[in-house]
């Protein structure tokens, strides 16, 4: 029996969904951790890259963090932060996670907001807006398509990164495949195959959905900006 | 942990000790030469397998969606189950696995900003060449490519960066470069001295490599500096 076929009967035997541990508890841990991550990271980085963006200022502090998080390997964070303060468990996992989700997150906010027009802006101070209904009423409606296409390329890479929590025995869906490369290829070359596929799946599908939540959430008028908030999250990657 | 540990170097299990890196220095550079191996090759691999389909892309202007949708998706797949689709197939032992994943991973930073870098190639310069009787070949070689050579190595940039922290993923299947060490720590009764070993020589690597290819770019393209 080939690896395809031994990875088909993995799939199709309902008890490896359904046991403790089976893939319906570690997706159920992934979807957690992923979701804690990118929610952690929301409430750092939208506000302060918001801030950032409306008072011009700290544009280098952006870029700096992204180059910086590019090259410090993942599961370097992972390892390090459960030996400090924060313990073992999931706390430690999902700061982790959520230190990788910043650049993309900082950086559309950031951007979003600086790249209201100029004119656009004049135009609200000169109605009498205040800074803050500025904000408010111009600057955040404006940054939305960016503000969206952030939270995606944070989300996906946050659902991707959560894999590798199982380097520390931290759980989610990546547990599966390290358990098969424990058990070594020819006896659990199957399972890892399977894990691979139910991964990759979860990736891609949570790509497709937040890709069509980020059209929804973008207003018509302003679609065609979505191509640049696109093409500005290049430069910060993806795990 | 806290700023004590740090100051006494007898302390139990130390973030950071000389001693361990004295008594394991072969070790360490066995990690290192693995790492930079992995990357060097990863990387290679990429540039001559994504220029020329930056090239198909911009040259056949149909392909260029395709072209980057696909390894858009290659981008998406998480590393962990890349490494579960190579490794069954070409062997869980090989570093070949872990090579191919990177290769993979590379492909789409450098063909996005090869593409983009042919694309910003300005049209008088294009027209020029091609008044000149340069060929198509001739004038991607002598034209289109030397234009193009700050978004590609731009590019290889940052796929050198983030491949450098994507090794350390190997470490699973024990080929992880320095990413062993840092795994192998944590394993190891959470062997401070050598995860933190581990972690900053990967980011050093990371800066080290990237400084170089800035002053490698720099000299390759003298004009750009010039028109600074």
């Amino acid at each position: 029996m080939n690896v395809v076929q031994e990875a088909w009967v993995y799939l199709n035997d309902p008890l490896n969904w359904t046991n403790s541990g089976g893939i319906l508890d570690r997706l159920g841990e992934h979807l957690t951790i992923s979701g804690a991550a990118v929610g952690l990271g929301l409430l750092v980085a939208w506000p302060l890259g918001i801030w950032l963006g409306h008072t011009g200022r700290g544009g280098g502090l952006v870029v700096l963090l992204s180059d910086l998080t590019l090259a410090i390997p993942t599961i370097a964070l992972l390892t390090i932060l459960p030996l400090t303060f924060l313990g073992f468990g999931k706390p430690p996992i999902i700061v982790a996670l959520a230190v990788f989700a910043l650049p993309p997150l900082l950086a559309n906010a950031y951007t979003g907001v600086r790249q209201v027009d100029p004119e656009t802006r004049d135009a609200a101070k000169g109605m009498g807006l205040s800074g803050w209904q500025l904000l408010r009423r111009v600057e955040l409606p404006l940054a939305v398509p960016y503000l969206a296409a952030g939270f995606r390329t944070a989300a996906v890479q946050v659902v991707a990164t959560t894999a590798l929590a199982s380097y520390v025995n931290g759980g989610g869906l990546g547990q599966i495949i390290a358990e098969g490369f424990g058990l070594g290829i020819s006896a659990a070359g199957g399972q890892i195959l399977a894990g691979g596929v139910l991964v990759a799946a979860l990736a891609l599908l949570v790509e497709g959905a937040l890709a069509l939540v980020e059209r929804l959430a973008t207003p018509a008028p302003l679609r065609p900006a979505r191509r640049r908030a696109d093409r500005e999250t290049i430069a910060t990657g993806a795990a | 942990m806290s700023l004590r540990d740090l100051a006494y170097q007898d302390a139990a299990n130390p973030w950071f000790s000389w001693d361990y890196i004295r008594t394991n220095s072969s070790t360490i550079l066995d990690a290192l030469g693995e790492h930079v191996t992995l990357t060097a090759e990863a990387v290679a691999v990429a540039i001559v397998v994504a220029v020329p389909l930056a090239v198909v892309a911009y040259w056949y202007r149909p392909l260029s969606g395709p072209i980057l949708a696909l390894s858009g998706v290659l981008y998406t797949i998480p590393s962990l189950a890349l490494l579960a689709f190579i490794a069954p197939a070409v062997g869980p032992t090989k570093s070949t696995s872990v090579l191919i994943g990177l290769v993979l991973y590379a492909l789409l930073l450098i063909i996005r900003n090869t593409l983009a870098g042919l694309n910003q190639v300005p049209r008088e310069a294009q027209e020029a060449a091609t008044g000149m009787g340069y060929s198509r070949w001739g004038r991607l070689l002598r034209v289109d490519l030397p234009l193009a050579l700050p978004g590609l190595l731009t590019g290889v940039r940052l796929a050198t960066v983030s491949t450098v922290a994507l090794v350390t993923i190997g470490a699973l299947i024990g080929k992880g470069g320095l990413g062993n060490l840092i795994l192998g720590g944590f394993r190891n009764n959470f062997f401070k001295a050598q995860i933190t070993t581990g972690t900053i020589l990967c980011v050093l690597l990371a800066l080290v490599l990237d400084l170089i290819l800035i002053f490698a770019g720099r000299a390759l393209t003298p004009w750009s500096r010039r028109a600074r």
